[in-house]
């Protein structure tokens, strides 16, 4: 087919190029797409049915004269009923099997690697873990199952990867997420789906899904930075959270080791479980979610700390969790 | 066709005097109560911003011809776009029907001499155009970038366009729907004639009736919504931006609440000129009358309920999405059951083809592509990939031009007679309605092909992948615009040269053929009774040729 485009055909060869499927790269591609034939095959089957059904009767039933009067037909309630049933069936058919990927789509694997994504007008910043920072540009291995967790620091984006058929927005303020499990090797779009403003068409960039090797080296050819975490420690110090939350306990702040992913009394009387959203709310709104046998005394961070710097707070904070229970 | 024909249980002796001559000059225009008058009013006004909304929309089409943007930069495309959504939407599509055919058609149809409250209808026309007025103003200082769809913090903090007299225009505007929903609901309570009961109405009027009940309920949410966007971005109260203490979503949940049953103020008042044109063209009753009916009632309550399915990928639960998602699916099934039953009212029709059946037809072919297309956005796992896509366009567009429009134009060819007295050319108008098929085929089709492949919507300029399809579309619009400007011409044309059109040129049912056309300024010479169905075709009189 290359050939041909090549031989000078070339709105033909446009054409018959013209790829009709995105790539399809991640572990729910093809079933989202199976999904996407089943409704194209009942679109294009009702369609012509009704097409078919509508053009008989316009040659059949044509008026032949100016003067006929077409006899009366009785509305039929087994009809009626046929036509509101087999829809029905239809539908309840489509909303299980689409549901049913939806909530898989919408559960990440316990083994994910986390990503961060920071949207802003208009570029995306990613971060991962290990400390390398992307700039619309994000590598992964291949079949190793990626968590992005993402925000905004200003306006509604939205991170849409079509070869993964996924897509969620990035809201400033709070946290979203989604996963792909990359099954392909290659380099796929990254598009903006949110529409956010002026060069909202270039808050594009790509995904390089790498061999277990190539990204490999690819993370030790990068400079070498901290990790996330090391630098959360880094600004632990430096804004002086470290006073009060005294690692092991006895400050006048609750000590944070062991405390992610670990339901929480709030002085509310509500329990929460601490995670990425609520360490972020403590950070900025330290009185919201306060808890009992301490005194509400944390000054907010609200405008002192940027987006980047609180994923790296929660990074650190997350380490803590670990060390807790890799300790145990 | 030249078969004027009168009907022979009213005087057959025409006057000369309608309600386009009995009195003459501006002022009798727009001090003018009467419901014709307004109705034709609106249709002045509502065809003056479908043209800007129209070259809008061509500037888009050519700029997209090249992938780097061929005309504009993104700034001023982006400009376009929201121009085209905000005045198409909010100062075409919403009003067009109900306004100008509704306010003509509801009073003859229901053998009234007016609606019930002829001088808030007045009122009406004066706060639409006062609200067309603030969109012209932001228009021309400018032009706003934020979308049809105004989503904070972009609108209230970030865009530096007239965002405000934008918003201040559709909150304006909002006033006349309300207000005229309001008169059309109490119209058709309380002013049918004798022997009009509910069963008897036809389906138009069942339509426009679901139509103003969302006009009343969902039009003072929107309003509420600009209201409080205009707050925050001009007082700074932090109500949807979470930089000071807002939350966006809230805007987004608010927003739908509205804007998906404005989606169904569009299409229903269609459907219902759709059963008319049907029923005329094929000499029939219409199958399943009740069916209709209540099918637009179903899809007025339901379609206040489905506002999720806009937020599938905004972080919303997953509980949520699966609630919205069979809500979503349940909202098809009343669109599909009237599909069929106007299919169903063809069979053993008598089928005449003139301008308004090809508009007709048109319109159940696109439509129905339209409804199918949404069940891909109604289940979830395929909306995710396609939401904010291309796909999403050309679903919806199949919905308000292959449908809503396509209805609009339909029952503008089917009762221009009536309004005007006059004919027009039939074959330059099967003409027009085929060029507007095709070219809204060509222009609309390519964009659910391109949508799948993943080209986001809203996009100044895009990957070069995508420009084939992109020129397929763009070449579509041309054709599509030519499709619209013939029957500007020609209509025009026939309001002075047309042949005059009789009482019933198409030998239709209704009431409103039964009078003279033009018809008098109180409607009717007698006041009428009525003692048959709707569409009761099986027992009229032979067309008098």
């Amino acid at each position: 087919m290359i050939g041909l485009a090549q031989t000078g055909l070339q709105s033909a060869a446009a054409l018959a190029l013209m790829p009709f499927q995105p790539p399809a790269a991640s572990s729910i591609a093809g079933d989202v797409d199976q999904l996407y034939y089943l409704l194209s095959a009942i679109t294009i089957f009702f369609s012509v049915l009704i097409f078919s059904i509508i053009f008989y009767f316009m040659v059949k039933y044509r008026r032949r004269s100016e003067d006929e009067i077409p006899p009366e037909t009785h509305t039929s309630m087994a009809l009626e009923l046929t036509w509101t049933i087999i829809p029905s069936l239809i539908c309840v058919v489509l909303f299980v099997w689409a549901s049913a990927l939806y909530v898989r789509e919408s559960r990440p694997p316990a083994n994910a690697t986390e990503i961060f994504v920071i949207g802003k007008q208009w570029m995306w910043h990613l971060q991962h873990p290990e400390g390398p920072r992307e700039i619309n540009e994000l590598h992964v291995p291949v079949n190793v199952p990626v968590k992005i967790t993402m925000t905004s620091q200003d306006v509604i984006h939205d991170f849409y990867v079509p070869a993964f058929r996924v897509k969620k927005d990035a809201l400033p303020g709070r946290y979203t997420s989604l996963w792909f499990d990359p099954t392909e090797i290659g380099t796929y779009h990254l598009f903006c789906a949110q529409y956010c403003g002026t060069d909202h068409g270039e808050m594009i960039g790509w995904i390089y899904v790498m061999s277990a090797k190539d990204y490999a080296a690819w993370l030790a050819g990068g400079e070498k930075t901290e990790s996330m975490a090391q630098q959360g420690e880094r600004l632990f110090t430096q804004y002086g959270c470290i006073e009060c939350h005294v690692a092991g306990g006895g400050g006048r702040a609750p000590s944070l080791a062991g405390l992610y992913g670990q339901p929480e009394k709030l002085a509310s009387g509500e329990t929460r479980v601490v995670d990425e959203a609520l360490i972020r709310q403590a950070i900025l709104v330290p009185n919201s979610v306060h808890v009992p046998n301490y005194q509400p005394i944390m000054p907010t961070y609200q405008g002192q700390l940027n987006e980047e710097q609180i994923l790296d707070l929660i990074a650190y904070v997350k380490s803590l969790g670990s060390q807790e229970r890799n300790g145990k | 066709m030249s078969t004027a024909t009168a009907d022979i249980h009213h005087d057959p002796v025409e006057s000369n005097v309608n309600y386009l001559n009995s009195s003459y000059g501006i002022k009798s225009w727009l001090l003018t109560v009467d419901h014709k008058r307004i109705g034709l009013m609106y249709l002045a006004v509502i065809t003056f911003m479908f043209l800007i909304g129209g070259v809008a929309a061509t500037l888009m089409r050519l700029n997209l011809v090249e992938p780097q943007g061929a005309l504009v930069e993104p700034e001023t495309y982006n400009k376009l776009f929201s121009t085209h959504g905000i005045i198409m939407v909010f100062f075409f599509l919403v009003p067009s029907i109900p306004a100008t055919l509704g306010n003509f058609l509801i009073p003859i149809m229901i053998g009234a001499r007016d609606v019930a409250f002829p001088k808030l209808n007045l009122m009406s026309w004066y706060i639409f155009v006062t609200g067309c007025i603030f969109a012209m103003i932001a228009i021309i200082s400018g032009g706003v970038d934020t979308g049809w769809t105004f989503y904070p913090p972009y609108s209230s903090l970030y865009s530096h366009t007239p965002v405000v007299i934008m918003a201040l225009g559709i909150f304006i505007a909002g006033f006349s729907s309300i207000l005229t929903g309001l008169n059309f609901v109490v119209t058709i309570h309380k002013m049918r004639a004798p022997g009009m009961t509910w069963f008897r109405l036809p389906l138009f009027i069942w339509a426009l009736y679901a139509t103003s009940l969302i006009f009343i309920l969902g039009t003072p949410v929107i309003a509420i919504t600009i209201f409080l966007l205009g707050l925050e971005r001009l007082f700074h109260v932090g109500i949807f931006d979470p930089a000071i203490g807002g939350d966006p979503l809230l805007f987004q949940h608010l927003f739908w609440f509205y804007s998906h049953p404005a989606v169904y103020i569009m299409i229903l008042p269609s459907m219902g000129v759709i059963s008319e044109l049907i029923t005329a063209f094929s000499r029939k009753k219409i199958f399943g009358y009740s069916f209709v009916a209540f099918s637009s009632l179903a899809i007025a309550v339901i379609s206040f309920v489905v506002w999720g399915h806009h937020m599938f990928v905004t972080g919303q639960s997953v509980y949520a999405g699966l609630v919205f998602s069979v809500l979503s699916f349940i909202v098809a099934i009343p669109s599909a059951i009237k599909v069929f039953n106007w299919t169903a009212t063809l069979y053993k029709g008598s089928i005449s083809y003139q301008a308004p059946m090809l508009y007709a037809l048109g319109f159940i072919g696109l439509f129905t592509i339209g409804g199918l297309t949404g069940l891909f956005l109604a289940s979830l796992a395929t909306d995710v990939h396609l939401n904010g896509t291309y796909f999403v366009v050309a679903h919806f567009h199949y919905i308000m031009v292959g449908g809503a429009l396509m209805g609009y134009l339909g029952g503008i060819h089917f009762w221009w007679p009536k309004i005007t007295g006059r004919m027009y050319p039939d074959i330059w108008a099967r003409v027009a309605a085929a060029i507007v098929f095709i070219g809204f085929n060509l222009t609309f089709f390519p964009q659910f092909v391109v949508g799948y492949l993943g080209m986001p919507r809203r996009y100044a300029v895009y990957s070069t992948e995508f420009q084939f399809l992109n020129i397929m579309s763009s070449a579509g619009a041309s054709v599509l615009a030519v499709g619209y400007a013939i029957p500007l011409v020609y209509l025009i044309w026939s309001m002075r040269y047309g042949p005059p059109a009789g009482r019933n040129p198409w030998g239709a049912k209704g009431l409103e053929w039964t009078t003279q056309s033009p018809p008098p300024t109180e409607n009717f010479d007698v006041p009428p009774i009525v003692t048959e169905d709707a569409y009761n075709y099986a027992y009229a009189e032979a067309p008098h040729v």
